[in-house]
């Protein structure tokens, strides 16, 4: 049975009453534990400053050629935070009620209110860093809006927040790299974690210019290594992001948490060709002014301002008039994609829908005409102001539409459509971040616990750092505080040896296949099954195609991968193929998973579970807990549930009529 | 550099207000170079001048050495050189140049105080007629009679320019000057001090050369 | 947008290791569509390298949305290429026409030596940050002092945040003719100088930062303007006048140690 470790008592109090009683590592104590942080971006590079700070020792590592370029200074939007500023009714319990529901009742209702009762604390931390958060002409900080809720609580750095933040957080990590308490290793990526009587005491990792295994020793092993978007090969995930530091912590006893729930983003640009490596994420505040429609004839060639007004169908306004272009992602995704499934979709690949901003110029032109009191103005002249109007709110995302399309977004209609962004799933752990193996803790992206089925925009960014300077600083102790005995173990220990071993047979192996097929060619198989049969709606039937599929593909990539070049050296390629293997692996689960749970519920939509009308039904009866799986070996899982209950947040049906 | 170049500068200032005595004798041809004459002189004997002179050398010389030493510096940074290098489309080739633009400099002041400097301070010079300072203003008159030489202070003057162009606002920029509006002052200055300093001073050879001044 | 498909000559920098001799290796590429990335091109030239059984051009990238700042190609003499703002991931081969020769080279700098290939070290610009580019305050320890309490001027805040967009790729570095890193470290100096945060360290955060740049080897601003001009994310080189003014002011005003 899971023990998720939740405090006693209401949920108001848990996260001060745990504070009061954690047990507490002194300062000596301190400076003889070592901790091992995997990953660079918001949650890692917060957690290893923070404990760097506290006085542990830390190595932390990132496979990037600097911590700055974790894949956390990508995020556009803003950070969540119930300050309340703009007085609008916001509250912690507003913050952990909006979580919870948007999660689709899927998230531990702990987790999210401790969530909740530090936001406030992360924008106190960010600013006394020097984060420049966006202000107003008052000097006070600047809110806006963000997708599902009804207040103005995210704060933001124009359309670079997270950005600003992972800087803020890369240079308390580089303070700390100074002062000698942090040690970094960069172009090193995590290849196994050392287990020593049932304890996490290491890892083994492979510095990537020299090819060389290294093997570090700690008393606590971190895992921030972010999210698996990219076992769909096409997603707006960083090139280099990848599964492989807690796959490999899952295959050494780490359960795996809700694998199969993955948020598609609705508002991306489409993929051009055979050729795309990336998506590009169109910030959702598009969607605020932006009308979405497809023609009404199927496999209308016609150019967009070509077709008129009648002949096109705004399916989002028809199908859900209470919140038209507004509905949440997974909804807007969703009909994105049957809108081309029926074969209504634009553009040369026909997988694509208008997002069209002729509507939103004209009705600024004319609010301008008016403000201005222009009474004869011409047509010119309005969608001229217009133009002007939206030039202002959405210029820069503009541009780099006219960068990767070649197309003017003020003139044509901008063609968009979903793609992956974020993977609620991840480790499982319990309330203070532990894995299922002790002294193993996952954080941020890569593991479970905040958003359920469904992340709401803005709120990845508050739980890294929450994860980060807030939650581990803590809940580390009480493990550590158990810890102080153990003297360093020397990493000629035979689990240290066994472990290297078992990574340099596998590279070997890899390297030795010498088949014909490249790996960018197996990932992008694997990425159209897992589109396909594991994307934004899923049948049983398909699944259960998805994993024979994968199984097949497994073995042809363990067959006829080809390699080339050597083992010490730098091998870009050889690092492609040591994650896509785990990535394989990990598309095998996530179908696994996506056809146990038979209900719809936030990301994840079961064809078979609908309402008359196609949307999602959820059926908390049978699934209302966080499916953990346990691997025992090679293509063989153990369910394990953890139950949620919900205390305070009743569920609810979701409804966008 | 910006200190060293500032000095040179305000030298610039006094020099070509004191030279442009000259241009006395279009308005008044029987001044025939007196009042240049005479103000060469105040400079030539008033001690505190002197003084500064040497001052002035130590300018030229800290301002050579530190340049020659900045530009050996920034040029061993590269390492390996690009087989095509473009970056320049952003940057002026003046100020790209500038170590290039100083030497042309450096060998146009040589020429220069060999001609003037030195026939004053050293070698000695016939004096003015029942006066008792030197006649400058007739050694002017002969030297630049010689079409090469007006040529080359021509084309020191142009090398003068740009090398202004570049200095002038990027030495107020390195002794910190960030306030745009600031900045955008400099500039003009900037440009129209590089433009009519050394025009006035090519005018000169010109002047003499064309005689404009110094007919009689 | 429909254009056909392109045929170009690319001549790439290739160099096995830091220490092995570097050559320009030409290859052709052929029916290359507009609409890909210039990374996404590089990407297919090396699936092709693979299947004939030679090493792919190594080249650092990540996030491709030209926020990271990892790509670094000095494409066609300019650091990211021909476009302006842009950087490499975010070029498209629009840029290009039939027939064209691009030649393509890492950054060039002592102080960013070559890895492999297009791949450089550009750890210096870390152990300068690490040499003063933050506040020195703990995190997790901030409670009572709310981010409301000090209002920031909206102008002072807006020109901080515009210094602070800075992705440390590089490019200034790569443009300049000596080397340096000035375009870099102002950035910072200004993005924490700015804020009424980073007041209290400023001086020792200028004079340490400058004191390890130079330590690292780049060469000294002489205001050519290059670096601003390929600057993916326009860092206006106003900084570096700030960062004298910071500079010289903490130079005169700290005490002797």
């Amino acid at each position: 049975m899971l023990n998720s470790k939740i405090p006693k008592g209401p949920l108001e109090n848990k996260w001060s009453d745990y504070k009061g009683h954690v047990s507490l590592v002194n300062p000596t104590n301190k400076r003889k534990l070592e901790i091992i942080v995997i990953g660079t971006g918001l949650a890692g590079a917060s957690a290893a400053a923070s404990l760097g700070e506290m006085g542990y020792k830390v190595k932390a590592f990132c496979f990037q050629d600097s911590p700055r370029r974790a894949h956390s200074i990508a995020a556009q939007g803003g950070i969540n935070a119930a300050k309340n500023y703009q007085n609008d009714g916001d509250s912690i319990f507003r913050l952990f009620y909006d979580t919870i529901k948007g999660g689709d009742y899927r998230a531990r209702e702990a987790n999210v209110h401790r969530l909740a009762e530090v936001s406030a604390n992360i924008i106190d931390q960010c600013v006394a860093q020097g984060v420049p958060f966006a202000r107003e002409y008052s000097g006070l900080l600047s809110n806006r809006s963000f997708g599902g809720t009804q207040v103005q609580r995210t704060f933001y750095a124009a359309g670079q927040t997270g950005q600003q933040l992972l800087l803020g957080a890369y240079q308390a990590l580089e303070r700390q790299v100074a002062l000698g308490n942090v040690t970094m290793y960069s172009r090193h990526e995590m290849l196994d974690v050392v287990v020593i009587e049932g304890k996490a005491r290491g890892i083994i990792c492979r510095d990537l210019i020299t090819g060389h295994l290294e093997r570090h020793f700690g008393h606590a092993v971190l895992l921030c290594s972010g999210g698996y978007g990219n076992v769909f090969y096409l997603s707006t995930n960083a090139m280099g992001s990848n599964v492989t530091a807690i796959w490999k912590a899952h295959k050494k006893g780490a359960y795996f948490g809700n694998p199969c729930f993955t948020q598609i983003h609705p508002t991306c640009i489409p993929v051009s060709g055979d050729h795309q490596s990336k998506l590009t994420l169109m910030s959702e505040s598009l969607r605020n002014d932006g009308r979405i429609w497809v023609p009404k004839k199927k496999g209308d060639d016609r150019r967009p301002n070509d077709i008129p007004e009648d002949e096109r169908d705004y399916y989002l306004e028809r199908r859900y008039p209470a919140f038209g272009n507004l509905v949440p992602r997974d909804v807007a995704s969703r009909a994105a994609k049957e809108r081309c499934d029926a074969g209504y979709g634009v553009g040369k690949s026909k997988m694509a829908v208008y997002l069209d901003y002729a509507d939103a110029i004209q009705r600024y032109g004319t609010g301008e005409v008016n403000k201005l009191g222009l009474d004869d103005a011409t047509k010119e002249k309005i969608t001229e102001l217009g133009r002007e109007v939206v030039k202002e709110k959405y210029g820069n995302l503009f541009d780099m539409y006219t960068k990767i399309t070649g197309e003017d977004p003020y003139t044509t209609p901008m063609r968009i459509y979903p793609a992956v962004h974020y993977t609620m799933g991840g480790l499982w752990v319990d309330y203070e971040l532990t894995t299922s193996v002790p002294g193993l803790y996952a954080m941020g992206e890569a593991n479970f616990s905040d958003h359920g089925a469904n992340r709401l925009g803005a709120s990845a960014l508050m739980q890294g750092l929450a994860d980060g300077y807030f939650v581990i600083p803590y809940t580390i102790g009480n493990y550590l505080a158990n810890e102080i005995r153990t003297a360093p173990i020397p990493v000629s220990h035979p689990e240290f040896e066994a472990a290297e071993n078992a990574v340099s047979e596998r590279i070997n192996k890899l390297m030795g296949i010498n088949g014909k097929q490249t790996v960018e060619s197996f990932h992008k198989r694997l990425g159209k099954i897992m589109w396909d049969k594991c994307g934004m709606s899923r049948n049983a039937q398909g699944l259960k195609e998805a994993i024979e599929e994968i199984r097949h593909l497994k073995k042809d990539f363990w067959s006829d991968v080809r390699i080339p070049g050597k083992i010490l050296e730098v091998n870009t390629e050889l690092d492609k193929a040591n994650r896509v293997a785990d990535f394989i692996e990990l598309g095998e689960l996530m179908c696994i998973d996506a056809l146990h749970r038979n209900e719809s519920c936030g990301g994840h939509f079961r064809e078979e579970m609908q309402t008359e009308e196609g949307e999602a039904l959820r059926d908390d009866q049978n699934f209302q807990y966080v499916a953990a799986w346990e691997y025992q070996g090679d293509g063989q899982w153990q369910l394990h549930k953890e139950d949620l209950n919900f205390e305070v947040a009743k569920p609810t049906q979701r409804s966008y009529k | 550099m910006s200190l060293t170049g500032l000095f040179l500068i305000s030298f610039l200032i006094i020099h070509v207000c004191i030279n442009a005595c000259i241009f006395n004798d279009l308005f008044y041809p029987e001044d025939d170079g007196d009042m240049f004459n005479r103000a060469a002189h105040f400079m030539a004997t008033s001690m505190v001048v002197r003084t500064l002179e040497y001052g002035l050398f130590i300018g030229f010389i800290i301002h050579i050495i530190q340049g020659y030493v900045l530009e050996a510096k920034n040029l061993s940074r590269r390492g390996k050189g690009y087989k095509i290098n473009l970056a320049n489309k952003g940057s002026k080739w003046y100020s790209r140049t500038m170590g290039l633009l100083g030497t042309l400099l450096l060998l146009f002041l040589i020429m220069h105080i060999s001609h003037f400097w030195v026939p004053s301070r050293i070698t000695g010079l016939e004096e003015v007629e029942g006066k008792n300072y030197h006649n400058l203003f007739i050694l002017m008159v002969d030297v630049f009679h010689n079409p090469v030489i007006v040529v080359l202070y021509v084309l020191g003057c142009i090398s003068l320019a740009y090398h202004l162009l570049h200095g002038f606002q990027s030495a107020f920029r390195t002794l910190g000057m960030h306030n745009t509006r600031y900045i955008g002052m400099i500039k003009g200055i900037g440009t129209a001090f590089s433009i009519i300093v050394p025009f006035v001073f090519a005018l000169m050879p010109i002047s003499i050369y064309m005689d404009w001044i110094g007919r009689n | 947008m429909d254009h056909s498909n392109i045929s170009l000559t690319l001549e790439v920098w290739r160099q096995e290791s830091a220490s092995a001799n570097g050559k320009f290796v030409t290859y052709k590429v052929d029916d290359v569509s507009p609409e890909m990335s210039f990374l996404e091109m590089f990407d297919v030239l090396n699936e092709r390298l693979i299947r004939e059984g030679q090493d792919p051009i190594a080249f650092d990238h990540d996030c491709r949305e030209g926020i990271c700042g990892s790509c670094s190609m000095h494409i066609n003499g300019r650091p990211h290429g021909p476009w302006h703002a842009t950087t490499v991931c975010q070029l498209h081969m629009r840029a290009f026409k039939n027939g064209d020769t691009i030649v393509v080279e890492p950054w060039r700098a002592k102080s960013f030596p070559v890895i492999k290939d297009l791949m450089v070290d550009r750890s210096a610009f870390d152990r300068i940050i690490q040499a003063g580019g933050y506040v020195s305050v703990n995190t997790g320890n901030v409670n009572g002092v709310d981010a409301n309490a000090i209002p920031v001027e909206k102008d002072k805040a807006d020109t901080a945040f515009a210094a602070a967009t800075c992705i440390g790729c590089g490019a200034c570095v790569a443009a300049c003719k000596n080397s340096s890193a000035m375009l870099f470290m102002s950035a910072k100096v200004s993005h924490l100088a700015l804020l009424p945060q980073g007041a209290p360290e400023r001086k020792d955060r200028v004079l340490n930062m400058v004191a390890q740049m130079d330590k690292e080897g780049f060469g000294s601003c002489t205001f050519t303007g290059a670096c601003e001009a390929v600057c993916p994310k326009e860092i206006s080189i106003t900084n570096i006048s700030r960062l004298n003014k910071e500079y010289l002011n903490a130079g005169m005003t700290v005490d002797k140690r």
